[in-house]
């Protein structure tokens, strides 16, 4: 086998940097901005899952999965919960739990008009359902990259990369909700009279809210897998145990911790489609 | 003379790319067919022109893919037309401008849709609001207003459920008043019962006839029913691929249908069955009001070489029959002491089926009535035969 030529020679990577290192030095306030921004919604996350006693939230869940299942269920979460608190990672899993939380949150802000504005506009349709596409078969590491570059290490990369990572189903289920909207629907809503700013409202937004919530739920669930990895540039948390575990071949110190993190994301994943689901019915 | 509701004029609809070719290739007699092989553009409806009356009950019927969906979406601006105008009240609306569209479609036009359309996020009760709360009115009022279509429909009780509790009927029920809360003069009903089964739709058309008579709206009704087309219609319209093959009254159809295509359309149709009264029924040759003069009254008998008319009062509620005879010996006042109030009357909805044992075959005018007792025209033995064996 011959060799590719080494004279036909073209790298995208040195523009990137470039273009990066051209993004450092000129928008430094304005990532100093985000990341301050960042950090202060995190603290008041943190103190808010802080001060509730850790009975509480067991026994919030409890109620939370006997009302939208079973009491069966209500006593599988909070036992899983609890047996997170046994293995002494209570404190981790709530760190890990605010950078997830605020992580969907980011994500829903940025998420939802661009969902939208992709089932209105043909054009940003096509643009940016190729993005979608090269974010979801991006692997997970290479976002740790950039996180680090403009926010350095710790906590707001951490979600900077969980954010990027996990918002593609999101943005995907939002504009397929809306864009799916039953036509006649859509007729009827034109027919009596509405303005565009009324069919979103009254009409497509609440007719995709289902869809949405699916959005919500997998992006929580790609969350908790790219928290797990963030802990490479910082992120403390259950997924900074696993790490430690694998660099000093703790084998059941990585077990325990990666036990934990399977119970909380069963647990994120059952909360929220049961509320989904209670959410079609009533409405 | 009833005057013009709506009044289509040379409206052509194309979708797709390429329509001014389309239009070209249409221009120069190109069948729909080639157009679409050739150009990849469907031509929804060619060149239809149409007068719609104020207050009628305008049917148009055709086969799936006859453009009369495409049709009646042009007269609410759903699709916009290609080519042609489209005038409501004379005013072409396919010139309006956002504001002006979105006024009309609040208080003018509204609309029923044949897989009813519903907000499944909304109860019965908002569902019905919905065109009134886009206005912006007030809630206690749009609840009122919400509440009386409910009842009209004859859904009380069931304001609080969604739609996916109710069957096919009820939703479109729930339509049906969500299309008349905001009392539109003219309202577009899309196959709005062609999803439901047999016997509901049969009690739904007798409700949307009564309710018709009620309101005395003008009303748009897409059916492929044939059946259904001539059982509702106060005149129906004939789609063949976007183009109208025939309009009339549903006796012209038989008396004289255009081509072979209506004859086989009309076919397997009982008349008797389909026909309604009012399609058949004439003006009264001569009428009276309670307060006309004797004389007068009498005067315009002989004139008419009538012996007998049936006497209103001035809001056209039918009194009764005054007689030649009677009033000939009388010189001096109105007719309204010698009027005679018994006598049979046929409710201009009912079908010529049902007329049999009302008229006898003595040629008698009957009198034709609404739902309100109002005096709407005359019918005897002679129409009934004339209109059935044509």
């Amino acid at each position: 086998m011959i060799g590719f030529p080494e004279s036909l020679r073209f790298e995208i990577s040195e523009p990137i940097d470039q273009c990066v290192n051209w993004l450092l030095i000129n928008l430094e306030g304005l990532f100093d901005a985000i990341s301050r921004t960042i950090l202060s919604i995190f603290n008041a996350v943190e103190w808010v899952l802080n001060i509730l006693p850790w009975w509480v939230v067991i026994i919030a869940l409890f109620y939370a999965g006997w009302k939208l299942y079973n009491l069966k269920t209500g006593i599988v979460l909070s036992v899983m919960l609890f047996c997170i608190g046994l293995f002494g990672l209570w404190d981790l899993m709530i760190y890990t739990l605010v950078i997830v939380i605020i992580s969907v949150m980011v994500s829903l802000v940025l998420g939802l008009p661009v969902g939208i504005l992709m089932a209105k506009s043909n054009l940003a349709k096509q643009i940016i359902l190729p993005i979608l596409d090269a974010m979801q078969t991006m692997p997970s590491f290479v976002y740790l990259i950039p996180a680090v570059m403009f926010f350095g290490f710790g906590k707001v990369p951490a979600v900077f990369a969980t954010t990027t990572y996990a918002i593609p189903p999101l943005i995907r289920l939002t504009y397929l909700g809306i864009a799916n909207v039953n036509r006649e629907v859509i007729e009827a809503g034109k027919s009596f009279g509405s303005t565009s700013a009324q069919m979103l409202f009254k009409i497509e937004f609440p007719q995709a809210l289902s869809a949405i919530m699916t959005g919500i739920n997998q992006t929580t669930m790609m969350a908790m897998a790219m928290v797990v990895i963030s802990s490479m540039i910082g992120a403390e948390g259950i997924g900074e145990q696993v790490l430690i575990s694998i660099r000093r071949l703790e084998v059941g110190q990585g077990f325990q911790a990666g036990l934990a993190i399977v119970f909380l994301a069963i647990v994120l994943d059952r909360v929220l489609q049961g509320a989904a689901v209670r959410l079609k019915e009533t409405e | 003379m009833p005057k013009n509701k709506i009044e289509v004029k040379n409206v052509t609809l194309v979708f797709g790319k390429n329509r001014e070719r389309a239009l070209k290739m249409l221009d120069e007699g190109k069948s729909i067919q080639e157009i679409r092989e050739k150009t990849g553009t469907a031509v929804g409806v060619n060149n239809v022109s149409l007068e719609i009356e104020e207050g009628e009950m305008f049917v148009i019927v055709g086969l799936s893919g006859s453009g009369k969906s495409s049709l009646i979406r042009c007269m609410n601006m759903l699709n916009v037309p290609t080519r042609g105008e489209l005038l409501i009240d004379g005013e072409n609306i396919c010139e309006y401008d956002k504001k002006q569209l979105r006024a009309l479609r609040r208080h003018k036009v509204s609309m029923v849709f044949q897989h009813f359309g519903l907000l499944s996020h909304r109860t019965v009760l908002k569902n019905v609001e919905y065109g009134l709360e886009v206005q912006g009115m007030a809630d206690d009022e749009r609840r009122q207003k919400a509440l009386a279509a409910i009842e009209m429909v004859g859904l009380k009780g069931w304001e609080s459920y969604f739609p996916r509790q109710l069957s096919g009927g009820m939703k479109q029920r729930v339509g049906l008043a969500r299309a008349l809360t905001n009392e539109p003069e003219l309202l577009l009903m899309d196959e709005p019962f062609s999803a439901l089964d047999p016997l509901i739709r049969r009690d739904m058309q007798t409700e949307l006839l009564s309710i018709e008579d009620y309101m005395d709206k003008t009303i748009v009704f897409i059916t492929h029913d044939m059946n259904e087309a001539f059982r509702l219609g106060d005149r129906v319209a004939l789609l063949k691929d976007g183009e109208l093959v025939q309009v009339g009254k549903p006796g012209e159809f038989f008396e004289n249908p255009a081509n072979d295509y209506v004859r086989s359309f009309i076919e397997d149709v009982d008349k008797s069955r389909i026909l309604r009264v009012k399609t058949v029924m004439r003006q009264p040759v001569v009428q009276a009001v309670d307060k006309d003069y004797v004389t007068d009254v009498v005067r315009r008998l002989k004139e008419n070489e009538r012996d007998f008319c049936y006497v209103t009062n001035d809001k056209k509620e039918l009194l009764g029959y005054v007689e030649l005879e009677t009033l000939m010996d009388v010189n001096q006042g109105d007719v309204s002491s010698f009027i005679v109030k018994e006598f049979e009357s046929i409710t201009r909805n009912s079908f010529l089926a049902e007329t049999y044992s009302k008229l006898d075959e003595s040629n008698y005018d009957v009198a034709v009535v609404d739902n309100k007792n109002c005096l709407r025209g005359v019918i005897n033995h002679e129409d009934v035969v004339s209109a059935l064996s044509g």
